[in-house]
């Protein structure tokens, strides 16, 4: 007999409102259902009523640990609609920020990771190596989470050189750390034993589902949208996508900590290339009329902004896809037929940001403004009938 | 910073109870993350607020502090209510950010209720300690002081 679990909304196991029910025979969990909504603030309506230059606040505020991500993907969109080329130094000072923010993030999850596994050491050590690149935050853009330094056309404030040794610091400093929790946690029997093999996403599935990121990349799909359609100066700085062909839970891990590896190489190769030069370009108050796309490689995943200009300051419309709305419904192709004691790790094991995926759509009967009522619905369905007897009554003349 | 009615009244033994190691539930109600990783950062090796027994817990049967964070959405509010309902009185609210202290920038959306003062007065009717801590997010160290000001807020009831 089946009994159905329920996790959350409140749960002490998630930062995020959320509501998970499992279905569990025995300890094997057979199904698996979300509801979301909890997190739900209207972002795509009030975009439309905010101008070009406020929208990246706003956008910034979807999800504050990869705050970085959308406010980029907003702007390269609004640049790709006008046509607005970007100077190169705020090319790099883009990719520079964006790449802090992956550290901290791949951190953060490290940290919490190791929470939901009941090593509480874990997560007290990567949040310790986590708070240097927030104050490196702080010193570069004014507050250590929310920026506000991506605007249309460039960024907001330049990083000054004498900047640099500090950022060249930070990141030495946290390089041999890096390497000393990549060791333990891979090196630890017991947390070998608790993500080898567990939460296994094949290729097939991964391309299936449409996973993206880390979680995608964990299971062998080699995409990277730093790589596939460059954006700020990830193209012109050597580094590589790190990928893995097992697909597990390990797999995952080790992959978000190498990226730590290739965010700081890319961050120290931008400080070498970055010369002097303007940090903005002209953008005019109207944008022209047309569409824009921009895609950033988000630390969970692809992100997606799709833009509708309509000639005036404001946009006429906002589409955000977040990674995690992708990665999401893998969770039917992770879980099942595992054990309770692991769906914990497994749900964050995709890195999950329901803040970033709560949108919204409302499905109008495709003929127009019509709202079925229960007489319609009703109506309907003797309509089905009689069709259907009509029918069953054709094929027996024949 | 800080707002109190003072009705109801707390009895000494409840605020010495209360003033030291306060524990504390966390309630997310439609965020953008920010406020609730700054708060666990709180307890983390650089502030480690664990020193002076201060730590989440999983119920707000346990809580003495409910920290709420977001602008309250209208999905939320009846849970949020039912949270409050839980909480071992008397216990102090503080709403950590732009959005808890006056909704920020989702000031106009459709889906939210209010910040959580105009909740817990208007909808709830209960003249519970709510501490505002604005900021977006609030650095570790104001949340600290927004506790800490509730804290006191707590005491100056008792007569």
């Amino acid at each position: 007999m089946p009994s159905k679990i329920p996790i959350g909304p409140y749960h002490p196991l998630q930062e995020e409102p959320e509501h998970f029910i499992l279905t569990i025979e025995g300890e094997q969990v057979v199904d698996v259902d979300v509801s979301i909504g909890y997190n739900h603030r209207g972002i795509e309506k009030l975009a439309e009523s905010k101008t070009y230059d406020q929208v990246p606040f706003l956008v910034e505020r979807i999800c504050g640990i990869c705050s970085m991500s959308h406010p980029l993907a907003f702007s390269l969109a609004v640049e790709n609609c006008a046509g607005i080329e970007v100077p190169p130094r705020a090319n790099y000072i883009r990719t520079i920020l964006d790449e802090i923010r992956r550290l901290h993030s791949h951190l953060l999850w490290a940290g919490l990771a190791g929470h939901f596994l009941g090593y509480n050491t874990v997560w007290m050590w990567a949040w310790k190596y986590r708070e240097p690149l927030l104050e490196l935050s702080e010193l570069l853009t004014g507050n250590r989470n929310h920026y506000g330094m991506i605007k249309v056309g460039g960024v907001r404030r330049d990083i000054p050189p004498e900047h640099y040794p500090l950022i060249r610091k930070a990141l030495d400093e946290l390089k041999p750390k890096l390497e000393m929790l990549y060791g333990a946690v891979l090196d630890d029997p017991v947390l070998r034993a608790r993500l080898e093999g567990v939460g296994h996403l094949s290729r097939e599935d991964a391309i299936r589902y449409g996973v993206l990121g880390p979680t995608a990349r964990a299971s062998g799909v080699d995409i990277d949208i730093r790589r596939d359609y460059p954006y700020g100066a990830s193209d012109k700085v050597e580094w590589r996508v790190i990928t893995s062909e097992r697909g597990d839970l390990l797999a995952r891990v080790e992959v978000r900590l190498l990226e730590c590896f290739e965010s700081i190489k890319l961050i120290e190769g931008c400080l070498e290339q970055m010369e002097p030069g303007p940090i903005s370009a002209d953008v005019p108050r109207k944008i022209p009329p047309g569409e824009g796309i921009g895609q950033v490689e988000a630390p969970r995943g692809e992100c997606f902004h799709y833009v509708v200009a309509n000639g005036t300051d404001k946009p006429e419309r906002l589409k955000i896809r977040a990674p995690t709305y992708m990665n999401l419904p893998s969770f039917r192709a992770t879980c099942l037929g595992e054990t309770l004691s692991d769906v914990a790790i497994i749900l964050a094991g995709i890195d999950p940001c329901y803040c970033c995926t709560e949108r919204l759509v409302r499905i109008k009967d495709g003929r127009g403004e019509r709202r079925l009522s229960f007489e319609d619905l009703l109506k309907l369905s003797w309509e089905k009938t009689a069709r259907l007897r009509k029918e069953a009554k054709d094929g027996c003349v024949e | 910073m800080a707002s109190a009615g003072s009705k109801t009244r707390t009895s000494p033994w409840q605020a010495w109870g209360i003033s030291r190691s306060p524990w504390v539930y966390h309630l997310a109600t439609g965020t953008c993350n920010n406020c609730d990783i700054e708060l666990l950062d709180c307890l983390t090796p650089r502030y480690d607020l664990e020193r002076f027994g201060i730590k989440l817990v999983g119920s707000p049967r346990h809580a003495d502090v409910l920290m709420v964070t977001g602008m309250m959405n209208r999905k939320c509010l009846p849970r949020f209510i039912a949270v409050c309902r839980q909480v071992p009185k008397p216990y102090i609210i503080v709403a950590l950010g732009a959005c808890g202290a006056n909704k920020g920038i989702f000031h106009d959306s459709y889906n939210t209720v209010g910040p959580v003062e105009r909740v817990v007065r208007e909808i709830m009717k209960e003249d519970t300690i709510v501490v505002n801590v604005p900021g977006c997010p609030p650095k570790p160290e104001a949340i600290i002081l927004g506790v800490v000001k509730g804290l006191k807020l707590l005491q100056e009831r008792r007569r």
